[in-house]
């Protein structure tokens, strides 16, 4: 089912008697139970105020659509979303509303941000058929309860969002990367905490240990004015010579090759392994990763993030037991998603709130049933 | 402003409701006499006060918890306090509530510099947050005006912004984690050290949510590497609308200041006067700042310089020393108490699209004269936040519903042009019943729906936020079940 708007949406919602799999652009790899609800028919940028730094387009819009619209104002989408179709070797384009669900995020978050920290504004179907908008396009907003953060991330699960407004950011003049070679994974996570403890606002901080070939490499970036990203760049070298760092990338191509890389988690395409994502406290994912009992990894967000290449069917949640983080599961042998749920389970506190989030908004239980946690009817 | 009638069974279990609170606090944290519970009967909202049944003033996240425990099953409504500087009655008690005050809990519990966090009781003040890790070269970025006194846990339930907001975010950006006391005692944690907390945002909806979903009493929060120096640039301008263009075209080009400010010639005069800043007299004044070191400073500096140039600028003056930096934002900072000194007033805080300025600064200039009432204007021009200063007189019968009235018609205005009706204040009492000119009932329905989830029987804060007309039914099942 293609709705072509948003009534039509709410009235396929509303008559559903069956579950729905909401789906974007379907690049993600979430296969839910049910007919394939698609939003490919909602698409189209409604709204773009480069002086106020917002944009609104509806949910189906295809990211590169927006992304081409902001290029041509030397504006972005700063949190970087990355585009997961090689690593999950899934077809389609990449939508807004897929982002936004997913709330998905590259290296920049680190310093600028999550999508969610982007999302102005709302406007979704729920589980009952009802519109409800949220938020608005306007930067600061604290107008009722948040529920802006609340669909974003949601995965479809509360309802199926049919608009979003954005706040996006200026285009940097121009980029530059840092590189550090041949650190141990406890070396490099101080190397980069050291660094984002610097005030040269470092966009993006990632360690690479056993993946290339060559050893393994450290990165930094930093984005800005021509003159202020050739300071920086040398600022970070003279602070961190003692972690050996010597080689610059200055040239702005060759950085963003680097980042897109990092961002779309390129270096796992080809693995056969299941991939994991771990979100994490930098300072103690090198000692996760030492009991993880993964083939290789690498580390984002300055090792807040890690990328994990786990042998199929071994559960990582396991292996690493507590910790002050969760573990997704992304790509996954048949086999082992049916075994391990996506996402962490939640301490029964959490649980028991999010479930009752998704009584109230989808009661039914319709929307990417069971996703994100037991539908309504099997909690009670 | 309307507040709902006390409920009288209530007000009848008072004895029974002090006597256990007694038992799990500390014998000074139960404040039930009526000489001492006039102190907690407005926040900075003066306009409306009620003192409270009871206060009480914890010490721990397992003292809030048997509070909670205790009105939950007494059936009693409570009402979260932070420092008490709402501006918009985020805190101001009904006759029937217990106040519950998390000043005593002010400690800060952990502090990571690897990972860049800091974990403290919410009782603690925002600037003394930063004042924890500042020797270590760190900081905290939201910065309301009233960041001296205002605490984290306010911070939280309004999601507070502040000056600097355009480039470090406001609260729900800078917030990793916390501990919250559920309406029936139960204690959860959210989040955590690490970023982008698993499952769905219920930290997100947490912020925000006007201590209305459940009591926060310890927080993580991210804290930054100072910048290597800031410098602001003050630029005059011939009229409010020129600046406002100014702003869009110096964020069109590509410079992202951290702040840029606005003051009208009202503003200008007040805080020169209580400030000696040295603001140059003009119609507009934009203080415009920038980081990094002095020579990307300068660089920056130099480019928003030009773009002002080209829209009359009347005035330009960079500052030349730290000293210097300071007093021209303590002129801003202190720009509510300065209006303060020579008048009561009223502060709206609507959010526009910065490119409806001009046409909103006309539209108030001409209800200002209308409704026969001063007003002053003094805003974050960079993300559309406007601080319209309603002046009244209090003493004077009948002018401060004029100026509620004013003030509604701006709100309404800001909406209109495709905004909010607050961008950082909060709802709490104040524009609770304009709530519905931004949202329609299945929007506000949503909202509620949230709250039905975290606080079924309707006893946190439940007269705030949303229209009393649109809640009654809710609150009003909380009542016959009793």
């Amino acid at each position: 089912m293609t709705p072509e708007s948003e009534a039509a949406l709410a009235d396929i919602v509303t008559s559903a008697k069956d579950p729905l799999a909401v789906q974007g652009g379907g690049t993600r790899g979430i296969i839910a139970e049910g007919e394939v609800l698609s939003l490919a028919g909602l698409s189209g940028i409604t709204l773009y105020e480069p002086g106020a730094l917002t944009l609104v387009a509806q949910a189906g819009t295809p990211v590169a659509e927006i992304e081409a619209a902001l290029a041509a104002e030397n504006q972005r989408l700063a949190f970087e979303p990355m585009d997961p179709r090689a690593l999950l070797r899934t077809g389609g384009a990449p939508t807004l509303g897929g982002v936004i669900a997913a709330n998905v995020s590259g290296p920049r978050r680190i310093q600028g941000g999550a999508a969610r920290d982007y999302a102005l504004g709302v406007r979704f179907v729920d589980g009952k058929g009802e519109v409800v908008q949220n938020g608005g396009r306007v930067m600061k907003n604290v107008t009722g309860y948040d529920l802006v953060k609340l669909m974003c991330g949601a995965f479809g699960t509360l309802g199926v969002l049919t608009e979003v407004s954005l706040k996006v950011l200026p285009r940097p003049e121009t980029e530059g990367t840092l590189l550090l070679r041949g650190l141990s994974d406890a070396r490099a996570v101080e190397a980069m905490a050291a660094a984002m403890a610097s005030p040269f606002e470092v966009t993006g901080a990632a360690h690479c240990a056993t993946i290339i070939q060559d050893g393994p490499v450290t990165a930094l970036r930093v984005e800005g004015f021509e003159r202020s990203v050739v300071y920086r760049l040398e600022q970070l070298k003279a602070l961190l010579a003692r972690f050996g760092a010597e080689m610059t990338v200055g040239d702005a191509a060759m950085s963003e090759w680097i980042w897109r890389s990092v961002r779309d988690a390129e270096l796992l395409r080809d693995v056969p392994e299941d991939i994991w994502r771990v979100c994490c406290k930098p300072s103690e994912a090198p000692g996760l990763m030492a009991r993880s009992g993964a083939v290789s990894w690498y580390y984002d967000w300055a090792g807040g993030r890690i990328w994990v290449r786990m042998p199929v069917g071994q559960d990582l949640r396991a292996a690493l037991g507590a910790f002050d983080g969760h573990a997704t599961l992304v790509r996954a042998a048949p086999e082992t998603r049916r075994a391990l749920p996506m996402f962490h389970p939640e301490a029964p506190g959490v649980a028991k709130i999010s479930a009752g989030l998704r009584a109230r908004f989808d009661p039914r239980g319709i929307l990417n049933r069971g996703l994100m946690g037991p539908v309504a009817e099997e909690v009670a | 402003m309307e507040m709902p009638n006390p409920d009288p069974a209530v007000l009848a279990r008072k004895d029974r409701v002090v006597a256990r609170l007694k038992a799990v606090l500390p014998e000074d944290a139960v404040i039930h006499e009526e000489t001492e519970t006039r102190a907690y009967e407005c926040d900075a909202l003066t306009a409306y006060r009620c003192p409270p049944m009871v206060a009480v003033l914890p010490e721990s996240t397992e003292q809030v918890s048997e509070v909670l425990r205790i009105c939950h099953e007494e059936g009693v409504p409570v009402v979260p306090r932070g420092a008490g500087t709402s501006l918009a009655g985020g805190a101001l008690p009904t006759a029937d509530c217990v106040i519950l005050g998390v000043a005593r809990m002010n400690e800060v519990l952990e502090t990571s510099y690897a990972d860049r966090f800091v974990r403290v009781q919410t009782g603690r003040t925002n600037l003394s947050v930063t004042g924890a890790v500042e020797a270590d070269g760190f900081f905290y970025a939201p910065d309301p005006s009233s960041q001296l006194a205002c605490a984290i846990a306010g911070n939280i339930a309004m999601n507070s912004g502040g000056a600097h907001c355009l480039k470090y975010g406001v609260t729900t950006n800078n917030l990793l984690g916390v501990t919250m006391v559920m309406m029936d005692g139960e204690v959860v944690e959210l989040g955590g050290a690490h970023m982008d907390a698993g499952g769905l945002d219920l930290l997100g909806l947490i912020c925000g949510s006007e201590g209305q979903l459940s009591v926060v009493t310890e927080a993580t929060l991210r804290i930054l590497p100072k910048p290597e120096g800031a410098r602001p640039v003050l630029m005059g301008f011939a009229s409010a609308e020129v600046a406002g263009a100014c702003v869009a075209d110096i964020i069109k080009a590509g410079v992202l200041p951290v702040a840029i400010e606005f003051m009208d010639k009202m503003l200008i005069e007040v805080c020169e006067d209580f400030a000696k800043a040295g603001y140059p007299m003009c119609e507009a004044l934009l203080i415009v700042e920038v980081e990094g070191s002095d020579e990307e400073i300068d660089h920056q500096l130099a480019l928003i310089t030009e773009i002002a140039e080209r829209h009359d600028l009347v005035a330009v003056r960079e500052s030349a020393s730290p000293e210097e930096s300071a007093r021209i934002w303590a002129g801003r900072k202190a720009a509510f108490s300065a209006i303060g000194r020579i008048s009561d007033y009223m502060c709206l805080d609507g959010t526009i699209p910065v490119s409806a300025l001009p046409y909103v600064l006309r539209r108030i200039g001409e209800m200002s004269e209308q409704y026969g009432l001063p007003v002053g204007n003094v805003f974050h021009a960079g993300d559309g936040n406007m601080h319209p200063l309603i002046c009244y007189d209090a003493n004077k019968p009948g002018d401060l519903e004029i100026c509620e009235a004013f003030g509604a018609e701006v709100l309404k205005l800001c909406v209109e042009a495709g905004g909010c009706l607050t961008g950082e204040h909060g709802v709490g009492i104040e524009k609770r019943d304009l709530m519905s000119h931004q949202y329609a009932p299945a929007d506000l329905e949503a909202q509620m729906a949230v709250k039905d989830v975290f606080d079924a029987a309707w006893l946190l804060n439940p007269a705030k936020v949303f229209p009393l007309a649109v809640s009654e039914a809710r609150r009003a099942e909380r009542m016959a079940a009793e």
